[in-house]
């Protein structure tokens, strides 16, 4: 399998993983003070930022080299 | 008074920074609406996430929170963290690519060539338009409520005591207000309660974004958005400290946080009352990003398609820092550690500056009133400026010919159309106030029902003129009908029921956003008409779709 497919196959499942009707009336509070509901969107949102990481790497859409984009600073 | 001074010190220091960008504005329209395609990942980052975070992200999600409960993180804020991204990623980079090879400055310069169609802007124009005005609306009536409750008195025994201005200060029209859903006269206690009153307040913020767009243009407003967007930020999680310790008065800020989350009542803590289909169609509104005219613009200042990357990975980080702090805030104002007064329980806009208020004490109250303020106004700046290039480019060029308006001719029309948007989106904020969150969620829906037509252009070369115009008057049909049912707003829960022999929760119904329904409308049109239509010339599929793309 060629890493961009495992990629978007991440997103799908985060997608998935998003509907998460397990914790639909779990009160725990995670440490104590996150409420469930709460602290498992928040680790969706670390585990997007990492597979959006990954398809910037494998699944970059624009076929224009870096060199060729000019040199970016900001 | 000491927020009022402070505000009105963060406000000057945004009007030294747009005549500081105008120093560096080369003259020429393409500078001032583009920023001549000079904007690096981080200013990209900083300029596109203080965007789309508007007062929706702060006020919204807290007053959303203290009425729904925790839940609203999950409905909102991950399932942008993950569609935000995918849009900036599928489409952001490829319309990047194609506005700097062709020169697009507007959404509709690009349907315009990808459709063939001269008068594609005929309807699309007033639609965006039409849907970028109570996104406006958004940040008008939030940052005058938020300068309002930080200013304002409080309410001891039915009577407004310690305000920064005595009843009779202003004209009664201002001073005095109605309690929702009452037929009680006016008074001073639902009006100002001693504070700034609203209408003022708003118009204050209107006129200091409008100067420093003016004098600074995309330069100025990306500097603005990057200064803002990180004095946010920041001040987001001191407001979070603050007020989690105050209010659970320990002597650690971990008891404090502790104490304060164990006081969440039970029906706030879990989405026992969200129906799990409306959660899981709540994932269709954060496609209103592809649309956004003012991100559109945005995405042309990159300078690369590499600049894109910092954007897109960081995107979903940045909204968690700043929505989990606001959703807690929300839940623990419903618990028992503080009384929420009716005037403000009824209007959950309120909520996040009245705790600010109530709280912080009056310095950090007044810097933290300031940070709210950024985040309205990061949002505000950009689509002033993109509603001008809007006009410019779409309407008055076509109309008057590519070499009858000078560069300053130009500007002039670009700034008189944005004060008469403005002038009519203030005029809406004097009437009714509805839902900061329930607006958002009506204006991105809207955006969203069109999100098929940017990925088909982008993506699909069989989409053809006749399938744009289908898929553009049934979103907006399709919008204007449900919107209509929801009593134009009013009803914060509305949903579209399809009645089903089995569901989840057992209530016979799958309850689905009217976002899904929309788009479904939207789609159907789109591809129905475009697969009996005449294709597009094989000079324009081989102009957006060359063969030796990927």
């Amino acid at each position: 399998m060629k890493p961009a497919h495992g990629v978007w196959a991440l997103i799908l499942f985060l997608i998935i993983a998003h509907q998460d009707i397990w914790f639909w009336d779990d009160t725990t509070l995670v440490f104590g003070f996150l409420p469930v509901a709460l602290a498992y969107h928040a680790c969706i949102s670390l585990a997007a930022a990492f597979t959006w990481y990954l398809a910037t790497r494998f699944c970059w859409p624009s076929d224009q080299a870096p060199s060729a984009q000019g040199r970016d600073t900001a | 008074m000491a927020q009022l001074l402070i505000i009105s010190g963060y406000l000057f220091l945004l009007l030294l920074l747009g005549i500081g960008a105008s120093r560096l504005f080369r003259g020429t329209s393409q500078d001032y609406m583009l920023a001549s395609h000079s904007i690096g990942p981080f200013l990209l980052l900083m300029s596109i996430f203080g965007t789309t975070m508007t007062a929706f992200a702060l006020v919204g999600s807290t007053g959303e929170s203290f009425k729904e409960g925790v839940g609203v993180y999950g409905m909102l804020a991950s399932s942008s963290g993950i569609i935000h991204s995918l849009c900036f990623l599928l489409l952001g980079v490829k319309v990047w690519e194609l506005g700097k090879k062709y020169e697009y400055r507007t959404q509709v310069q690009f349907f315009r060539d990808r459709l063939e169609s001269r008068w594609i802007g005929v309807i699309l124009f007033p639609v965006l338009v039409g849907l970028v005005i109570p996104y406006l609306l958004i940040g008008v009536m939030a940052s005058g409520t938020v300068i309002n409750k930080v200013t304002a008195g409080s309410i001891r025994d039915g009577q407004v005591v310690d305000g920064t201005f005595e009843e009779g200060t202003f004209p009664q029209f201002l001073e005095q207000g109605k309690k929702p859903k009452s037929e009680e006269p006016a008074s001073f206690m639902y009006g100002s309660q001693g504070g700034v009153p609203k209408p003022l307040a708003s118009l204050a913020i209107c006129g200091i974004v409008l100067i420093y767009v003016f004098l600074g243009g995309m330069r100025g407003t990306t500097w603005a958005n990057t200064f803002q967007t990180l004095v946010f930020m920041v001040l987001g999680i001191v407001t979070f400290v603050v007020i989690a310790w105050q209010l659970g008065g320990q002597e650690s800020f971990w008891a404090s946080l502790q104490m304060a989350s164990n006081s969440i009542p039970v029906e706030k803590l879990t989405r026992i009352h969200i129906p799990p289909e409306k959660f899981l169609t709540y994932m269709f509104v954060p496609l209103s990003v592809g649309m956004f005219p003012h991100l559109f613009q945005h995405w042309l200042t990159a300078r690369s398609a590499e600049s894109f990357k910092l954007p897109i990975v960081a995107h979903p980080l940045f909204i968690a820092i700043v929505w989990v702090p606001c959703v807690l805030i929300g839940a623990w104002a419903t618990s028992d550690l503080i009384a929420i007064p009716p005037p403000v329980a009824a209007n959950p806009n309120a909520v996040l500056p009245f705790l600010v208020k109530q709280l912080a004490g009056p310095v950090l109250g007044g810097l933290l009133t300031a940070g709210i303020l950024a985040a309205i106004m990061s949002s505000l700046d950009s689509q002033f400026l993109c509603l001008g290039t809007m006009f410019t480019e779409d309407v008055v060029r076509p109309l008057c010919g590519q070499r009858s308006l000078s560069d300053r001719q130009q500007l002039l029309v670009a700034r008189l159309f944005i004060i008469g948007i403005v002038v009519l989106t203030y005029g809406l904020s004097l009437f009714e106030p509805r839902r900061v969150f329930t607006l958002g969620v009506w204006c991105f829906s809207g955006f969203s029902s069109l999100f098929p037509l940017i990925f088909a252009a982008l993506y699909w070369p069989r989409l053809t003129k006749a399938g744009a115009y289908a898929c553009v008057l049934a979103a907006a049909g399709s919008w204007l009908w449900l919107f209509r049912a929801s009593e134009f707003a009013a009803n914060p829960n509305f949903t579209v029921n399809i009645p089903v022999p089995i569901t989840l929760d057992g209530d016979g119904y799958w309850q689905l956003m009217p976002v899904a329904a929309m788009i479904a409308c939207s789609t159907v049109a789109m591809v129905c008409v475009s697969v009996v239509t005449k294709p597009p010339s094989d000079a324009t599929v081989e102009r957006f779709f060359p063969k030796n793309s990927s």
